[in-house]
């Protein structure tokens, strides 16, 4: 926490209190008077508008368990028979919490762009950007398996082939992968057994992703934020309290994103999702094209790039893995891609290569655009995307010449007016 | 911030690409508008109640409807028919008793003791299990309606395609399959389900017209409705709660630029 506490009691309650448990002064500290940069632009809204969705999620998704059946006989009917028909608002609350999803999904990548294009990971906010990458990895976790609590024929076929990955380890020990997939099931198939213990983890994992907010956020006050100029903060005149400047500021973007949810949830609730998951699970049927949810697209177009299934769940893994390494990959001292011209081009055609693959793992692995198969497509994008990370950063920091930096938040441009 | 919705809205679109593309060479679907369509769409109680009726007399002989319960229609954003009249639908159907004062599942020449319906039951099929309703139907199992708007790429314009999609004339290097019939607009062209509807086939109480097309429309419609029964409602809220949020941004704006006005 940088500054000294300037919190002072009000009466003698407070007094007695803040002598005994400070909570108060911590909340005084971190909400209310906390330094904050005072050029924060718009893309810095979403760490509070993902506040925002964990909380939505977490009270939608209580009151969704109170009707909710997970037993495979059952799980189908109390979604598409109870709660989407008899339960009053059942349909809001579902349909609230599977859109909630994807806009957390989205914020949170809007979240992590953000993070890449100032250098938010560069020390001294290692930690606080691993802490983010572990929330990222939680949150698939997480809505992976609340996707297959409904038990339609994506829920349950999206479960097959995640948790068959790792039979692919039978390449490295033999019956090693097979062991721990039917470890996982809790069964010889997937089945009712995972469908429960799915439950159970749905309903643990938001919690621990609520913790490790907390340490995210405990370990964003300690250096305090990064900001679009990538500059420390040198003084008062640099930053603003947090209240009421930044809680005002974030208030109206969460108002605006409140705004694109709504329209999902009451006007096109089913807009990203897959039809198939309104037929019931049926083990003896596989779907022509089993897709996952838009938000792990990217993720499974590098899966299906490569013909080696074990090497494929490999470059999968490090996908995600390698995000936990940035703050080390990249060599430059200049956090702000505004001062970095080829950084920022690179950046630039990373984020289209997470949306060209993104795409093509929407397609059927077969299909070709251009007279391209969509194969080599996704080919590419995973090359680029491990090279964006494990070349261009160390590399472009060594030879890219950045732009020179202004002296100073509060004066951005040498000697010009704030 | 408005690029981040565009980019948001155009990651949506391109992502809800797949389901479309999966179709492959079917047939493009026919235009059709339905009055439930877009932010304010309601559904028309009349297309309801024809629906209704053309399930009643056609679907219902193959295809089950089983997570509809006979009080939802009457129910507010439903076909609108008046409690009494949905008692007596739900009456004219025979459902598998309860076990009776003596413990018996069974009459005296050993049929299934039946009751008739009530408001709280659902929709009896037309089959004691699968297998009956496959033995019946060549090997194939009609799917039950009750989500089948739902659960088509394509939605209400699928189903309709595919009801009105028959007698069409098979491509000359295409043969269909013993016993399946031509289909464009469904996935593997060879259909289990012979045409279903003909001109004329229901004669609606109030004497309305009753081409393919009508009946298509309205069973269509009843359908969306079982799939979605409380879209009516969804538009209603949805439409009180984008005021609401547009407002109170609005007032968050003026309140974000009034408290930053001498830090800039």
């Amino acid at each position: 926490m940088s500054g000294q506490s300037t919190y002072v009691p009000q009466n003698g309650f407070m007094r007695w209190l803040d002598s005994r448990l400070p909570l108060v002064r911590f909340a005084h500290d971190t909400m209310i008077t906390f330094p904050t940069p005072r050029n924060l632009n718009f893309w810095y809204a979403f760490g509070a508008i993902l506040t925002f969705f964990l909380g939505l999620q977490i009270v939608t998704g209580i009151v969704l368990a109170m009707h909710y059946v997970p037993n495979a006989n059952m799980a189908f009917d109390s979604v598409e028979n109870n709660i989407m028909r008899d339960v009053n608002y059942g349909w809001l609350l579902r349909y609230m919490h599977a859109n909630g999803a994807s806009m957390f999904f989205l914020a949170v990548y809007v979240h992590m762009f953000r993070g890449l294009y100032y250098g938010s990971y560069k020390a001294p906010r290692e930690i606080l950007w691993i802490l983010g990458v572990i929330i990222y990895v939680l949150m698939i976790a997480t809505a992976f398996m609340g996707y297959v609590l409904p038990w339609g024929q994506m829920s349950f076929w999206a479960a097959t082939v995640i948790t068959n990955l790792f039979s692919s380890l039978d390449q490295i020990v033999p019956h090693l992968g097979s062991t721990i997939a039917t470890w996982l099931w809790g069964d010889f198939a997937v089945g009712d057994a995972t469908l429960n213990r799915f439950f159970s983890l749905h309903y643990l994992l938001p919690f621990v992703i609520a913790a490790v907010v907390g340490l995210h956020i405990w370990a964003l006050h300690v250096p305090g934020n990064n900001n679009p100029l990538g500059i420390d903060v040198k003084g008062p005149q640099d930053s603003l309290p947090f209240h009421p400047y930044y809680t005002a500021k974030d208030a109206f973007y969460v108002g605006l994103f409140a705004i694109v949810f709504a329209g999902l949830v009451f006007f096109a609730p089913d807009l990203v999702g897959n039809p198939d998951n309104y037929i019931p699970a049926n083990p003896l049927v596989t779907p022509a094209d089993i897709v996952p949810e838009w938000y792990l697209l990217p993720f499974y177009a590098m899966l299906r790039s490569i013909p080696q299934k074990l090497i494929g769940v490999i470059v999968l893994a490090g996908a995600m893995f390698t995000l936990a390494f940035i703050p080390w990959l990249d060599t430059s001292r200049v956090r702000s891609c505004r001062f970095r011209p080829l950084m920022k081009q690179f950046f630039w055609l990373f984020v289209i290569d997470c949306i060209v693959l993104g795409y093509c793992g929407a397609q059927s692995v077969d299909a070709v655009r251009f007279g391209i198969p969509l194969v080599m497509v996704a080919r590419v994008g995973t090359a680029y995307y491990y090279a964006f990370f494990w070349v261009l950063m160390p590399v472009l920091g060594l030879l890219e010449t950045p732009k020179p930096l202004p002296d100073s938040i509060s004066k951005p441009v040498l000697g010009a007016a704030k | 911030m408005r690029f981040a919705l565009l980019a948001g809205l155009a990651l949506g679109l391109s992502l809800s690409v797949p389901a479309a593309a999966a179709t492959g060479d079917q047939a493009p679907l026919k235009e059709v508008h339905w009055s439930f369509e877009g932010p304010f769409g309601t559904y028309n109680r009349t297309d309801l109640q024809h629906g209704f009726q053309v399930y009643k007399e056609v679907c219902a002989a193959c295809h089950s409807l089983n997570r509809v319960a006979f009080h939802t229609l009457s129910q507010a954003g439903g076909p609108g028919f008046t409690a009494a009249q949905m008692k007596a639908i739900a009456a004219g159907y025979k459902i598998p008793a309860e076990p009776n004062d003596k413990g018996e599942t069974v009459d005296d020449k050993g049929n299934p003791l039946t009751r008739p319906g009530s408001p709280a039951d659902y929709f009896p099929g037309p089959f004691a299990n699968e297998q009956a309703a496959r033995a019946a139907n060549g090997g194939s199992l009609p799917p039950d309606l009750s989500l089948i708007v739902k659960q088509r790429a394509g939605g209400a314009r699928y189903v309709y395609s595919l009801i009105t999609g028959f007698g069409e004339k098979p491509p000359a290097d295409f043969k269909v399959a013993d016993g399946k019939y031509f289909n464009p607009y469904f996935l593997t062209w060879n259909i289990s389900m012979p045409q279903p509807l003909v001109d004329g086939q229901v004669t609606f109480v109030d004497g309305a017209p009753n081409k393919i097309a009508d009946e298509a429309y309205a069973v269509v419609t009843f359908l969306a409705w079982t799939s979605e029964p409380h879209l009516e409602e969804r538009h209603q809220i949805g439409l009180g709660v984008m005021i609401f949020l547009i407002v109170l941004s609005g007032l968050l704006y003026l309140t974000y630029r009034r408290v930053w006005k001498d830090a800039h």
